[in-house]
């Protein structure tokens, strides 16, 4: 595989988790999943008002370590 | 001393304080003063943007906005932060690496034409111009109400401090002063924060407390609001009201808006690689998510705060803060049915959509009002949400330095976002109308000048629809980010992840989005606003969110169109080989 190929697998799989968070949790599946609580959250609520948006800072860092290690590979 | 004493030294040292970082990074080359010479570390890189980012709207109005739409205020929470993972991951690296000014300058490139330079263009102004508009009478508000000034000598003192330091300083002088109003944004919307968190549930971290329990109480603040506001006839906070189709629409178009917006993209041509760029995007969203996760956890003690000293007082007894803003005119009581008390409940207390105050005082010392009662609500309390964040420090009993800093976080919020829009719609005139299109053979030296002449007239015209607000602006500050989806943001992605995009493909592209976006908020919001209604919307989409259907037809349209036209030159794929190499 190329660089590019895999840098575009990593892209879709944390894409994917960038849509669950937000849409997903925050929005379509909200209702399925309320009845699990953080502290005095709804879980659903959560994800919509505080949880997404943590999860967005930990894609961007994670995406940014990885894809840095496979650019050192590319490289070599 | 008193508050307007401290407000004014508060304000004046943080304008000195631009003034000075200004003048020690003034713009010595186009290359400063475009991308402030490269060499930005990612972390103030993230902090500026961050500053960049955070309007008077984000600074004023967001908490009080979510305070009173509840769960469906999580649009703006999502919309506004999820736009920088697509940055990030999709646009913010390559762009870099592509090396040049303006957003512009790589349409027109990996297009090979002026004709799409000058569309992106033209959305860039269109976009820059409903947006900077919002600021400057933000920053004409926090004066008119802090300093006592008139609104428009508001308006005209903080264009001569943006004049300074973006004409002086360019993209490097706003940098910096940036992260100065980072710096005193984020403390001044913080201190409250805390205070009104420990106050309510004794948890110091407000993202903490806003999912604790009460103080002295077994139930959780979550759940008090909740009930709170059900029994006074309110839809549930911590349910969404709105249709989802149209939750997820207006995210989605608040995202992707994000990501499309030329003012931030920008900032990532500050910083020295690629690699610089996604963690400087990373940063951005850390220093924007303090606030932003800060905002609805102050939504909600506000909220509850409000209804627990206001509701069922006797008037008499109201707190300091009430009549204050009363006297301001922001909030007002009609006593319905004439008990002394203030009743709080779904519904307006009047017919019209805001206060108007006769000049007499009632027995009990209010202001009377010519409003017509509204007698299908047992409501008599009028409320402006925009006052939340003012009023916290007041409400809180906070010390009153806390309400000095306040002023001067609104001011930093709203300069600070100003400056970074005035950039982008100067460079992209001196840069990419003049240097690139009609006149190539100038020189740096005089394309620095005409990027200078361009600020400052910017900076005019700005003042001038912060002055003499044109009825629509406020309508359409929300759309600018349904504009850049459609347009920008698929363009953009395409150019990168395509190599074979046209570009009859993205000039029909980005046409297509802006057309259709356009008419269907133009229609609805300004031909027949009658109409504005989920029976009459395209599958139940409201104009705030129509801006995904836009993009899905540019990508639809430019996938097409790419089927029937020449394939891009070499020279383009090269290009495009060559910014996807680490």
């Amino acid at each position: 595989m190329t660089f590019w190929q895999k840098n575009l697998i990593l892209l879709s799989f944390l894409l994917f988790f960038w849509f669950l968070c937000s849409f997903g949790f925050g929005i379509l599946f909200s209702e399925y999943i309320s009845f699990m609580k953080i502290g005095g959250f709804e879980l659903g609520f959560w994800f919509s008002q505080q949880g997404s948006i943590y999860v967005f800072i930990i894609l961007i860092f994670t995406y940014s370590y990885l894809v840095e290690r496979l650019e050192k590979k590319e490289k070599k | 001393m008193e508050a307007q004493t401290l407000t004014y030294i508060f304000v004046g040292l943080s304008f000195a304080l631009y003034i000075g970082i200004a003048i020690a990074s003034r713009a010595k080359s186009t290359n400063d003063f475009y991308v402030a010479g490269k060499g930005v570390n990612p972390v103030a890189n993230g902090m500026a943007t961050a500053a960049d980012w955070m309007s008077a709207a984000s600074f004023l109005s967001m908490a009080g906005l979510i305070a009173f739409l509840g769960r469906d205020g999580s649009v703006y929470l999502m919309g506004w932060t999820g736009g920088y993972v697509l940055l990030a991951l999709l646009l913010a690296p390559y762009l870099r690496k592509y090396g040049k000014y303006t957003v512009p300058d790589f349409i027109g490139e990996r297009y090979y034409s002026n004709v799409a330079r000058v569309v992106a263009v033209i959305c860039l102004i269109f976009i820059s111009f409903t947006y900077i508009a919002g600021q400057m009478r933000g920053v004409g508000i926090v004066f008119s109400r802090f300093l006592e000034v008139e609104i428009e000598m508001g308006v005209i003192i903080g264009m001569g401090i943006v004049f300074i330091y973006a004409v002086l300083g360019g993209m490097k002088g706003i940098t910096y002063t940036q992260v100065a109003q980072y710096c005193v944004m984020i403390f001044a919307y913080l201190v409250p924060a805390i205070f009104l968190s420990i106050m309510l549930t004794g948890n110091p971290i407000p993202q903490l407390g806003f999912g604790d329990k009460l103080l002295n109480s077994d139930i959780y603040l979550i759940d008090k609001l909740d009930k709170t506001i059900i029994d006074l006839g309110f839809s549930p906070y911590t349910e969404y009201s709105k249709s989802l189709i149209d939750i997820f629409c207006i995210t989605a178009a608040l995202m992707f808006g994000t990501a499309g917006l030329p003012h931030v993209i920008v900032r990532f041509f500050t910083v020295p690689n690629m690699q610089a760029a996604r963690r400087s995007a990373g940063y951005a969203l850390v220093f924007i998510a303090i606030l932003y996760t800060t905002a609805p956890a102050v939504a909600s003690f506000a909220r509850l705060n409000f209804i627990d000293s206001v509701q069922n007082t006797s008037y008499e007894d109201a707190p300091d803060w009430f009549k204050n803003w009363e006297n301001i005119g922001l909030i007002s009581w009609m006593d319905k049915n004439q008990d002394g008390k203030m009743q709080y409940s779904s519904g307006s207390p009047f017919v019209e959509n805001r206060p108007v105050f006769s000049d007499e005082r009632g027995s009990l010392g209010e202001r009377l009002l010519e409003n017509e009662a509204n007698t299908s609500s047992s409501n008599e309390v009028y409320l402006d949400r925009d006052i939340i964040v003012l009023a916290n420090p007041e409400i809180a009993n906070l010390p009153i330095w806390v309400i000095a800093l306040v002023a001067a976080g609104g001011l930093a919020a709203a300069l600070s976002t100003a400056a970074g829009l005035l950039l982008v719609i100067s460079s992209s005139i001196s840069h990419d109308l003049m240097k690139q299109t009609f006149m190539p053979q100038i020189t740096e030296k005089k394309e620095l000048l005409y990027a200078r002449l361009a600020a400052g007239i910017t900076i005019l015209l700005a003042g001038l629809l912060g002055i003499f607000p044109p009825a629509f602006v406020a309508q359409v500050v929300a759309f600018a980010f349904g504009l850049a989806a459609s347009t920008l943001f698929p363009v953009l992605f395409m150019g990168i992840f395509s190599k074979k995009t046209t570009k009859e493909a993205a000039i029909g592209g980005m046409l297509t989005g802006l057309v259709f976006t356009f008419s269907y908020i133009v229609f609805f919001k300004f031909i027949s606003p009658g109409l504005n209604n989920s029976d009459y919307w395209f599958l139940g989409i409201s104009p705030e969110g129509i801006g995904v259907v836009g993009m899905i037809l540019n990508f639809l349209v430019m996938l097409l169109v790419t089927k029937f036209s020449k394939s891009p030159p070499e020279s383009v794929i090269n290009l495009v080989e060559t910014i996807r190499r680490p």
